[in-house]
């Protein structure tokens, strides 16, 4: 147990780095979203397909292959980035189908009269998706955002086995020295907890600032 | 719902719809474009980058991956159902001594990621006296970081059901598990059958992580075959095709299901795959997959 404090700067590195894969994945994730929600919900078809094709796309390859063909696949064919950048853009295009799903979802949840309301009083698609469907659709569907957020933190472990030294990698290579499996694994999943726990309170609070009883 | 959000369209919406189809046509049609170009420009469209899997022995090893994966993905949703289910029973119990622990459990395993579970199976277990084959070294950590999933789905199974049920069961003079095991348990499974379907799809999706134990499956079959024969991009491609095929069957079949069991109008399945945080109402108005419309004033009670 002596050398522990040598590898605290390691095993900061990688929760840096898993808090940072979070919240770029999370932003990109949630920006396609909603631009694929969208295209669901409009009256073109073809974006619609392209939006349900997205959908089903994405959630039915594992995020695994997913890193695999960005960070290996996408150079082969002239397109490379850094290391980083790659995980984090194949996480957030695999999440964001999930995130797709749930707003969906929420946009469904609201119930038909009230776009029926917002069309008699004479609001474009536009408009009452802004004004009435969208303010209603996200109240409804902030508890499931935090669930699909705290999927996407655990989701970035994978990231580890396409060589992103984060959390659960910078654990893994204070093992191979230290060689203390039971509390290094302990105090990544403990790591991993208190940011769950974050994410899911920040739901929270977020819900009860918003939620409109009824 | 979608088809309340607009109008049915006069000319000029038409038009503009019109417009707005073709624009996107094109836009699509040009980024395939720019994607084949890409591809050719880098010589990956090349005949004999393709051909390989046009023959037998390469496909002789990428099933043998596929093999690997409906194991694992087998043995693994058999123990984390088998597991769930007991979670299930402990979470719904009278006692708080099955409750809490239950309830401790879900919590716990829902924020540890899978792979380091699987971390802890390669690299902990061993030091302490445990060195599990390869297959169980994935199979194991996926079955627990879904049974925690199992266990909601189950458990949500069994909330569904209309109160009257347990009471009309009590009022027959059955014992909390004689309800459990005649009335409860058989009406609940049958309305979660989706949700255990999609959930089965994730597992097979887990499975692809046999990359980082080496275990035979899919994914590393396609790993060390593109070392092989170094046509990393079409490998990884067509296993994707794979991946995609399974899991889009897993997830239509779940669907169909959830459509018939909805039309039978005499109840309403759990669909939602996502653990219930607090309360089953919210979650599963909120997570719904489809046709949410008839089932919502009863959600929101």
């Amino acid at each position: 147990m002596s050398g522990w404090t040598d590898h605290l700067g390691e095993f900061a590195e990688g929760v840096l780095n898993t808090v940072l894969l979070t919240v770029f994945s999370t932003l990109g994730a949630v920006l396609v979203a909603l631009v694929i929600t969208a295209f669901r919900i409009c009256p073109v078809r073809p974006l619609r397909a392209f939006g349900t094709g997205y959908v089903e796309l994405f959630q039915n390859i594992p995020l695994a292959v997913w890193l695999v063909l960005f960070v290996f696949g996408l150079p082969m064919v002239g397109i490379s980035f850094e290391l980083f950048p790659t995980a984090v853009l194949a996480t957030a295009l695999y999440m964001a189908s999930y995130y797709a799903e749930t707003l969906r979802s929420g946009i469904n949840a609201v119930s038909s009269g009230q776009a029926e309301a917002a069309r008699a009083l004479g609001l474009g698609f536009g408009q009452s998706l802004r004004a009435v469907i969208l303010p209603q659709a996200l109240r409804t569907i902030i508890q499931p955002l935090g669930n699909v957020t705290i999927q996407l933190l655990m989701n970035t472990a994978l990231a580890a086995a396409v060589g992103v030294v984060e959390l659960t990698e910078a654990t893994n290579r204070v093992n191979l020295v230290l060689a203390e499996p039971l509390p290094l694994y302990v105090g990544a999943g403990v790591c991993y907890a208190v940011l769950a726990m974050v994410i899911s309170s920040g739901a929270g609070v977020l819900e009860r600032k918003l939620v409109i009883p009824r | 719902m979608t088809s309340v959000l607009f109008d049915v369209p006069g000319p000029r919406a038409r038009r503009r719809v019109r417009v707005a189809t073709v624009v996107a046509i094109a836009a699509g049609l040009v980024l395939l474009a720019l994607a084949v170009r890409q591809f050719a420009v880098n010589g990956e469209l090349a005949a004999q980058r393709w051909a390989p899997y046009g023959s037998w022995p390469m496909w002789r090893y990428l099933l043998g991956g596929l093999g690997g994966t409906a194991l694992a993905a087998v043995l693994a949703v058999a123990l984390a159902m088998a597991a769930g289910l007991l979670v299930a029973f402990g979470r719904v119990s009278r006692h708080l001594v099955l409750r809490a622990p239950a309830r401790a459990y879900v919590e716990v395993i829902r924020v540890i990621p899978l792979l380091l579970l699987i971390y802890f199976a390669m690299f902990a277990l061993p030091r302490y006296g445990l060195d599990l084959p390869l297959l169980w070294k994935l199979v194991l950590p996926i079955a627990v970081s879904r049974s925690a999933q199992f266990a909601e789905i189950f458990r949500s199974g069994f909330r569904s059901l209309e109160a009257g049920q347990g009471e009309a069961a009590a009022a027959l003079g059955m014992r909390p598990s004689q309800s459990m095991r005649h009335v409860i348990f058989p009406q609940a499974v049958r309305r979660v059958v989706p949700a255990l379907i999609s959930q089965t799809a994730g597992v097979v999706k887990d499975t692809s992580l046999g990359i980082v134990v080496s275990y035979a499956e899919l994914l590393q079959s396609a790993k060390v075959l593109a070392g092989y024969n170094r046509l990393l991009i079409q490998t990884y491609l067509i296993i994707a095709l794979l991946y995609f095929a399974i899991n889009y069957a897993l997830s239509r079949l779940a669907r169909t299901i959830d459509a018939r069991q909805r039309q039978s109008g005499r109840y309403e399945p759990v669909s939602s795959p996502s653990p219930a945080r607090r309360g089953l109402g919210r979650i599963r108005s909120a997570t719904a997959t489809s046709g949410d419309a008839p089932r919502r004033g009863r959600v929101k009670a």
